[in-house]
């Protein structure tokens, strides 16, 4: 996928498909390919305006211009009076005042949405992910060497702090602070180690860094080596991920050929070296600490904490653990500065984020986009809608220990700040999109199944709790369930978020958290009337009492 | 940074060194946070959360460095989630509270957890009575589960480890502590946890199952019944027993032990032993004991063919006679004789062996030492001294193992040498053959059968690695044993250990000298009161006319071939041997778990044994019995434990300050264990009856020059039989425990590959072995590393080898059979 410069949106509701927006959309595609600006202009549907009167519109970005009603004739000057010379057709606008309601967002968004914005993926799917030359001839490297020949390495973490990156493996840590720490550590060694276990159940997005731009990681690396003052790093990969792996080792053989790794790296002091190392299988190895231990050849547990891996981490040594996809936008940050990096996304959250789409929508895949925009805009925007005009229900972010995001919450902006606000996590970038038709408390069970599967069982609470959420809410959806049940469930929520060791513990209550925050009427109608209301769960299994009601 | 840190739990305030957990420094001001996984000698595993605890630490200003202070105090800022106290290290300035509402909150929640997924089978628990999660649960825990699952956690209930330890998988709260304990205390990694989350278990590697002489243990630091032994299993209830302490008789490292007494049912009433615990003794054993011990250390004790009354042949029948009679005959055949034999074992105590001394002194008589391994002499002068603790040497130090495969012949050296290795101790193993031990060594050095003593001399030169590493060394202790060895050969060989240790200044202080690997638990007193070994047994037994044997069976093993003229053999012993088969007059003693004495380790220890069960039949104790003969020839002899230890600290200079008030007395041990909480050490008893107290260094001025040969060495088409020592023989006090008889096993003799191939045997082949005109069966084992021209026969599997001051080594005649 290319760069775009502009996007056009198509509605695609009833009443604008009733009155021909299939003919527009395709008018649209045969226009741009008459002029070759297929390649910088995409088109996509939306779906959601509220404004069947104005239909159907359409919407062009980044300058959120809205046309409507729009018909056939209408396409050829749109295209070539604002996507070819770049003037706004004033007469075919629809009226302002009335993009109120439903749409009004689409205004809001002026400036801020442009088409996709590809950081961490600009070279992938572009360049030979094998071949160093063609890394290098795409500002490969650039970064590293503007490092090593003309910057100190309190320098180097000074541009990270200052373009504000938040750590993408799920917790959003500042990643300028996580190097201050290591670097301000005194230890003849130090440890570099970037989490590409990568398990999140839906999430794909650092395979694809990984296999299409695997040297943009041992570069970020080995800056990362230069900025703590490690000499030696680790790319702990899932095992599952061979092709990844491969082009990993391919990279590091390059780069240490053509001296980019290894002794007196460009011919300076600094000395660095990689391993790639391949992961045991289990989900709970992506959690740093029994990352850590993994490699360390031990069983995959969590350690408790304190100390962290920044003070005492592989083989008891100062240690930095980053995501993939945090690393791959070092690089660029370094080269272009980190007020460059802030214009991009929000002033808490800047920057771009990949994420996986999954679920009920037309389109599902990955994209990267700038950290703010909305849960409504992915839907409808990138996700080009939700198949066969179905209403959107719920999100369910970041593989398993995301939340459960209710359509109250689809404007929010998807940052890291927005979303602590309002109570729910972005995760590591998986979207499962669900509707009407998705029973919350069957989603719970499913989520649910996979915590109990996947604690590793050293501590306690996460042992025996998960286990306990998955039977209590293996009762509900077979009918079982008692009042006592929500009791219980509210409980275990806050106990395990409370007493677990690590992160699977502590978040592993969130989706049934979610459930009984924003869908407890539904998980109600399981328990007291009997019935599952999308009629998902089986409910099959007699009820062992007469269902209470409170 | 100072090395001291001051900290304040529950409003106590404690000075403790700094890099102690809050755990342990809690434990120092008598404040017990309730633990599960953590144990003090396994380390943090931090899995139950079980310790949950508020932590606060003082705000540091960044300008001045200080402590931000309000109201003229350091203000504290508390960690937002509760931390675990076995993980968090102690600073300067901290509050911990383990009793706010916060941390009881979070205690209690682990607690029912853990709860809701146990069976809660106590009534049928061996646990029940003596387990933490019982006591933690009245304790901390919640009146009332607030879960009522029909689906409680079910899983196997009697899954055996192995033969000697069952596992019940639903009562595994996974605490870790018996797969830490394997891997990092006994470094034998035979059990480990399968699978995930709550179906995790623990499942045993190898074959047999759970092959760990240290085995036992796990029992005692699991928290919960899930581990149990197959010996206690359904025995008893804890709150049932009493408890007496005792000293492991099974070898000369002298563990200290608590027998657990009942009286029951199945036993006409009678109060019998249930089981051997480990009894704290840092100094010693720590927590723990070998399997030996355990699975074996009473049990020959209670054996059917136990003596219960004085007997005489009378017209080639023995007849049953008052003590009264048997105390006169004795007396007057010793007093008869021109000049009496004493023949005595390091099975008999101090206390015993004093009494014969003062006895043999009266009459004139010769005293001997049954055994064939020698150098105790040396072990006297340049043993170890008061103040020694092998938990001291580490860094710096080194510690030499020669002739011995330690971990059979004796577990718990094995293990604390171990462990000085680990601490940095430099571990040099010398012997003929690989043995487990060697993977913990810094050098291995091999040599061939017969050339143990010239190994250890040339080492001794002045240019040699390992005299140098001696001279440098802050401390040095050296082991010598006697494999492929007899009398004569390990005197040489002690000798030689001798002039290494001497040349280099290593004894005549704590932590340094020379140790024998004894095989009974007093061989070592018996040596230090002058008993000594003679090189032909069976001369003394063609000349004498009276012998008085205690606690040794020269027929049985061999030792003496009994012909038409015998001495008059008085036979004073615990069961029915050879020897008293052939005994004219019989004297029952009592058992150690009977009666009080002490024992002297190898160590040079003296350690003291207290009685436990009533005596059986009408036996009585071996210093008692000397004492009565004694005064049936008008001399007056102590008839009480405590006096006759008086006396011999009077007599034996070696002894001196030692009575039994000294090695009663206790210090505060670290880890502090204590029963009536039972969740931070485990079941294993304190120690509240004594430490014990080793001997004086001897004033050496001269040491015997090193002489003698070493073993013999194979000779072209032949091969030599080289005697060893296997932990689980068929030694009589083995063979009486029913549950090592698996492990114990038929005879197997070892012998080198190329070796079978030459005589064209296969591994398995059944052989018929003929060793100095004793015959017998014996299963072979092919082994690579036997070194050829040997065959490694076990010591005490039904093959007499002899030794005490023969030829040590015979040739051997084979012949295969069907
Ligand atoms: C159960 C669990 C699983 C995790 N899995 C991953 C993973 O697959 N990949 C990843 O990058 N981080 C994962 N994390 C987060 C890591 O622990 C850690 O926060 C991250 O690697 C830090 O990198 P960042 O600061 O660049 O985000 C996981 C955390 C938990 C608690
Ligand atoms: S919270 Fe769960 S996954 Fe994490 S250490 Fe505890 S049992 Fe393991
Ligand atoms: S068997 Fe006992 S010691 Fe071992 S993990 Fe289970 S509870 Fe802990
Ligand atoms: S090591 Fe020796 S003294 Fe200790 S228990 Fe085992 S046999 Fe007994
Ligand atoms: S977690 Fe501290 S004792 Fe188990």
């Amino acid at each position: 996928m290319n760069f775009s410069r502009s996007m056009v949106l198509v509605s695609s509701d009833p009443e604008s498909v009733r009155r021909g927006a299939d003919e527009i959309y395709a008018l649209f595609e045969k226009e741009i390919a008459a002029r070759d600006m297929e390649g910088e202009i995409s088109i996509s549907r939306l779906t959601d305006t509220g404004r069947p009167d104005a239909a159907p519109i359409v919407v062009i970005y980044p300058e959120a211009v809205v046309y409507g009603p729009v018909n056939a004739e209408n396409v050829k000057e749109i295209v070539e009076e604002h996507l070819y010379k770049g003037r706004v057709a004033e007469h075919l606008l629809a009226p302002t005042r009335e993009l109120s309601g439903r749409i009004g967002w689409l205004k809001t968004r002026k400036g801020t949405l442009p088409a996709e914005k590809r950081i961490v993926l600009r070279r992938a799917g572009r360049i030979d992910p094998e071949n160093i030359e063609e890394y290098i001839a795409e500002d490969g490297y650039q970064a590293l060497a503007k490092a090593l020949t003309g910057m100190k390495a309190t320098e180097v973490i000074d541009v990270l702090k200052e373009s504000g990156l938040q750590g993408r493996g799920g917790a959003g840590f500042p990643t300028g602070l996580k190097w201050s720490f290591v670097a301000g550590t005194q230890s003849e060694k130090k440890y570099v180690v970037c989490n590409a276990d990568e398990s999140e159940p839906g999430t794909f997005k650092d395979r694809v860094i990984l296999e299409g731009d695997p040297l943009a990681i041992i570069e970020a690396m080995t800056i990362a080596g230069y900025a703590v003052g490690a000499d030696e790093g680790f790319v702990y990969v899932r095992g599952e991920y061979k092709l990844a792996q491969n082009r990993l080792e391919n990279a590091v053989k390059q780069a240490r050929e053509y001296g980019l790794l290894g002794k007196n790296i460009m011919d300076t002091a600094f000395s660095f070296d990689i391993h790639i190392h391949s992961g045991a299988g289990a989900y709970i190895c992506g959690e740093e600490t029994a990352l850590l231990e993994s490699i360390e050849g031990k069983r995959g547990e969590p350690r408790s904490r304190p100390p962290y891996p920044t003070t005492e981490g592989l083989w008891g040594k100062p240690t930095l653990v980053n995501n993939v996809e945090t690393l791959a936008n070092v690089p660029p940050i370094l080269l272009n500065g980190g007020q460059w990096y802030r214009q991009f996304g929000t002033p808490s959250s800047p920057g771009t984020k990949v994420y996986t789409i999954l679920g009920n929508v037309n389109f599902t895949g990955l994209i990267e986009v700038p950290m703010g925009i909305t849960l409504r805009e992915v839907v409808n925007i990138y996700g080009q809608g939700m198949k066969d005009g179905a209403t959107f229900k719920l999100a369910q972010t970041g593989g398993s220990s995301g939340s459960v995001i209710p359509a109250s919450l689809q404007d929010t902006p998807m940052d890291f700040e927005s979303f602590r606000k309002a109570g729910v996590s972005l995760g590591s970038g998986a979207l499962l999109i669900c509707d009407e038709n998705t029973c919350v408390v069957d989603l719970a069970l499913v989520l649910q199944k996979f915590f109990k599967f996947e604690s590793c069982g050293k501590c306690t609470p996460c042992r025996v709790g998960t286990g306990r959420i998955h039977e209590i809410l293996t009762g509900i959806v077979e009918g079982r369930g008692t009042l006592k049940d929500m009791e219980n469930l509210d409980y275990l929520v806050d106990s395990l978020t409370r007493i677990s060791n690590c992160g699977l513990g502590q978040t592993a209550s969130v989706p049934i958290n979610d459930v009984l925050k924003y869908f407890r009427p539904e998980l109600e109608a399981h328990i007291k009337l009997g019935v599952c209301p999308c009629g998902v769960c089986p409910m099959s299994a007699p009820v062992k009492e007469p269902a209470a009601v409170a | 940074m100072t090395d001291r840190v001051t900290l304040t739990i529950d409003g106590k305030q404690v000075t403790v060194p700094a890099g102690m957990l809050v755990v342990d420094a809690a434990k120092k001001v008598a404040v017990h946070i309730p633990i599960f996984c953590y144990h003090p000698k396994l380390g943090s595993a931090a899995m139950c959360r079980q310790c949950l605890v508020e932590v606060g630490r003082p705000i540091i200003d960044h300008a001045t460095g200080h402590p931000e202070l309000e109201d003229g105090f350091p203000r504290i800022q508390f960690s937002a989630k509760l931390e675990t106290a076995c993980t968090t290290l102690v600073s300067e300035g901290m509050v911990v509270l383990t009793q706010s509402e916060r941390a009881r909150k979070g205690q209690k929640e682990v607690l029912e957890f853990l709860l809701t997924s146990h069976p809660l089978d106590c009534p049928i628990c061996d646990k029940g009575g003596e387990c933490p999660l019982q006591n933690l649960t009245m304790a901390h825990g919640p009146g009332k589960s607030r879960f009522l699952f029909d689906e409680k956690h079910h899983a196997e209930k009697q899954v055996p480890l192995g033969e000697l330890i069952f596992l019940d998988r639903e009562r595994c709260i996974q605490c870790g502590r018996c797969v830490r304990f394997q891997e990092n205390v006994a470094g034998e990694p035979v059990i480990g946890f399968y699978q995930r989350g709550r179906s995790m278990d623990i499942v045993s590697f190898s074959e047999p199952g759970f092959d760990s002489v240290f085995s036992g243990n796990t029992t005692d630091i699991c928290p919960v019944g899930a581990l149990t032994t197959a010996d206690f299993r359904f025995g008893a209830r804890p709150w049932e027993l009493m408890a007496a302490a005792s000293i492991c008789s099974q070898c000369a490292v002298g563990c200290n032990t608590t027998l657990n007494t009942r009286r029951e049912a199945r036993s006409d009433g009678q109060i019998v032993v249930k089981r051997v615990m480990p009894r704290q003794n840092e100094q010693v054993n720590e927590l723990w004991i070998c399997d030996k011990g355990r699975f074996a250390g009473y049990h020959y004790t209670e054996r059917d063919d136990r003596l219960l009354k004085p007997q005489v042949r009378r017209d080639d029948k023995f007849r049953s006679v008052s003590w009264d009679a048997a105390f006169l005959q004795a007396a007057e055949k010793l007093q008869d004789a021109e000049k009496p034999v004493f023949l005595v074992s390091g099975r008999l105590s101090n206390e015993d062996l004093f009494n014969l001394l003062q006895l043999a002194d009266g009459l004139g008589a010769e005293t001997l030492l049954y055994t064939n391994m020698g150098g105790g002499d040396l072990t006297g002068m340049v043993g170890l001294t008061s103040g020694s603790n092998l938990a001291d040497l580490g860094l710096g130090d080194v510690i030499l193992v020669v002739a011995s495969d330690l971990q059979e012949e004796a577990p718990l050296w094995w293990l604390r040498i171990k462990q000085a290795a680990e601490r940095g101790a430099m571990l040099i193993v010398v012997n003929p053959r690989e043995t487990k031990l060697e993977k913990h060594a810094d050098y291995v050095v091999r040599y061939a059968y017969g050339d143990e003593i010239k190994t250890i001399q040339d080492m001794n030169k002045a240019t040699h690695k390992i005299h140098k590493v001696f001279a440098k060394a802050a401390n040095a202790v050296i082991f010598y044993g006697s494999e492929g060895l007899g009398l004569e050969g390990s005197s040489g060989l002690a000798g030689a250990c001798t002039s290494l240790l001497v040349d280099t200044g290593h004894y005549a202080r704590p932590n340094n000298g020379l140790v024998g690997v004894w095989q009974r638990a007093n061989d070592q007193g018996a040596w230090e009161l002058g008993f000594r070994p003679v090189k032909d047994l069976q001369v003394i037994f063609d000349k004498s006319e009276v012998v008085y044997i205690v606690g040794a069976d020269p027929v049985g093993d061999g030792a003496v071939r009994l012909k038409k003229r015998k001495p008059f053999m008085i036979v004073q012993e615990l069961l029915s041997t050879d020897t008293v088969g052939h005994a004219d007059l019989v004297l029952p003693a009592r058992a150690f778990t009977e009666r009080e004495g002490t024992y002297t380790s190898g160590e040079r220890r003296v350690q003291r044994f207290y009685q436990a069960v009533p005596p059986r039949g009408e036996s009585r104790p071996d210093y008692e019995i000397v004492a009565e003969i004694a005064a049936r020839l008008d001399t007056a002899l102590e008839r009480e434990p405590g006096l006759v230890m008086d006396q011999l600290a009077e007599h034996i200079p070696a002894f001196g300050g030692i009575s039994y008030l000294k090695v009663s007395e206790v210090v505060e041990q670290w880890p502090v264990i204590n029963r009536s909480e039972l969740f931070y050490g485990g079941a294993v008893y304190e120690n509240t009856q004594g430490l014990g107290m080793q001997l004086r260094p001897a004033p050496v001025t001269s040491f015997p020059v090193s002489k003698g040969k070493g073993g013999l060495r194979p000779k072209e088409g032949l091969l030599l039989a080289v005697p060893v020592n296997k932990l689980y023989d068929q030694g009589l006090t083995v063979l009486s425990a029913p549950l090592l008889r698996e492990r114990i096993g038929e005879l197997k003799v070892c012998m080198n590959p190329d070796e079978a191939d030459r005589l064209g045997f296969e591994n398995g082949a059944r052989l018929r072995i003929g060793l100095n005109g004793n015959n017998a069966k014996a299963l072979l084992v092919v082994d690579p590393t036997v070194p050829s021209g040997i065959l490694l026969v076990p010591r005490s599997m039904g093959l007499p080898i002899f030794e005490a001051g023969m030829p040590v080594l015979s040739k051997v005649r084979k012949k295969v059979t069907g």
